[in-house]
């Protein structure tokens, strides 16, 4: 099984909802991990509709450059709307 | 940011949902549903409608009426569209910012306006729209964006204007559609809204500093005022009684309120924060109705819209021309960004190679 493509599995909780990563498997084709990650991930009804996608086609950020990859947006408090400073008693700004 | 403010009415087809070419990028779906008998399309078409009646979203592998799919595309499109021109009128003042501060908020705003574009233009890609000829339809004139868009930013006070009052139409028409019947439109514009209240206030910080600095600054925010107030109102569409296409949205959950409750809506809440600017809104005929509570306003010179929508507002053909020429410009970038992935394609294949010899 360990030779068995590794699958990243998502499952969209209900309707209107994005998918949301709910695990991994592995399963020998993509239709097989379909049926495995939904006997495996929602068994108690948790899904409306899954997607399985190869691990290996995943490309991630890596932890060890965490800090530089993100930085960029640490010191822009401005993208907040909490930084203006208007009037508290203007109502539905 | 954006209106509901551009051509309902297509002459010619809008979009690649009616020129053959999202057959082509469904061209397996397509080929399952051409299998559909009769009785088949009539069971889907009353899924459709039970999904519809109780206000569940609609999901892109699900079956949905042609119509529908090319309502959202043309919308989804026209969404996506007004974004990316939206960011030309505030990049315009990029450059002359007064501060380091505004120059910095501003840089962002325009940045989240490409962010806007984006996650819209990949929502109309669910619905098997091609980015390209989206893009290619905006280019050619043969998709609109808002109508707003074609009107010139003259001081630094419109971009305190446009943030208040473009923004602030924007949120009023924008709410509403993270409730949309078509999931992933409504998703993109969940972010879109958390996004844009950062927008509003900062225009109104922009105009609340001018309303308190020199008689010159004040005359520049009032100026600015006078100018953007009638646009914003008619960013909400023409009025209900000839939106041709109003009630076919409304009955597909598309669209949740009317042109005109909208509209309402943003008087009876701008009103009062133009009072707190100390700003006189350019109507003579605004007042409030104590009976029904709400601020009554004069008419809307709908000429002046059907004039900028056709084509000759003051800034229309700029607005094209330099979003043709920065797609152009762009080119190389492109070109480049696909030569670089090649090469790091090619160089793992050989280290590959090399590993295994």
């Amino acid at each position: 099984m360990s030779d068995w493509p590794l699958w990243e599995v998502f499952v969209r909780g209900k309707r209107g909802l994005n998918h949301t990563h709910a695990g991994s498997l592995h399963a020998p084709d993509a239709q097989m991990a379909l049926r495995n990650a939904r006997d495996l991930y929602t068994r108690r009804g948790e899904g409306v509709s899954i997607w399985v996608v190869p691990a290996a086609a995943i490309t991630a950020s890596s932890p060890d450059e965490r800090d530089s990859f993100f930085d960029p947006a640490g010191d822009k408090v401005y993208r907040h709307p909490t930084f203006y400073d208007v009037p508290e008693d203007v109502e539905y700004l | 940011m954006y209106g509901n403010d551009f051509s309902t009415e297509p002459s010619e087809p809008l979009n690649a949902a009616e020129t053959g070419g999202v057959e082509q990028a469904m061209a397996h779906e397509d080929r399952r549903a051409q299998l559909l008998s009769e009785a088949e399309v009539a069971d889907r078409q009353e899924q459709f409608d039970a999904l519809i009646a109780a206000d569940q979203r609609i999901e892109p592998r699900d079956w949905m009426p042609e119509a529908y799919r090319k309502t959202l595309v043309r919308q989804i499109a026209q969404h996506a569209h007004s974004e990316i021109i939206g960011m030309q009128p505030e990049g315009n003042w990029i450059t002359r910012a007064p501060s380091l501060r505004r120059k910095a908020i501003l840089i962002a705003k325009v940045q989240d306006e490409a962010g806007h574009g984006l996650y819209l233009y990949s929502a109309a890609e669910t619905l098997g729209a091609g980015r390209d000829e989206l893009l290619d339809a905006l280019h050619s004139g043969k998709q609109k964006y808002s109508t707003i868009f074609n009107y010139p930013t003259l001081t630094w006070a419109d971009v305190g204007a446009i943030g208040w009052l473009v923004d602030g139409a924007a949120i009023m028409n924008q709410v509403p559609l993270c409730r949309c019947s078509y999931g992933p439109y409504a998703r993109a514009m969940i972010r879109v809204c958390k996004e844009e209240s950062f927008h509003q206030r900062q225009g109104f910080e922009i105009l609340w500093a001018l309303s308190r600095g020199t008689s010159e600054q004040k005359a520049m925010a009032q100026d600015a005022a006078n100018r953007w107030w009638w646009p914003a109102l008619m960013m909400f569409g023409p009025p209900d009684a000839e939106s041709s296409h109003s009630e076919q949205s409304m009955a597909w959950g598309i669209k949740r309120f009317s042109n005109d409750e909208l509209r309402q809506r943003f008087v009876d809440m701008t009103v009062p924060q133009a009072q707190k600017l100390g700003l006189t809104l350019p109507d003579p005929d605004l007042r409030y109705d104590e009976e029904s509570a709400h601020w009554r306003f004069g008419e809307i010179d709908w000429s002046e819209f059907k004039r900028v929508l056709s084509g000759d507002g003051p800034c229309n053909a700029q607005r094209i021309a330099h979003r043709r020429k920065a797609h152009e410009d762009g080119a190389w970038v492109r070109e480049a960004a696909s030569a670089y992935a090649a090469k790091q394609a090619k160089r793992t294949a050989q280290a590959r190679e090399e590993a295994v010899a």
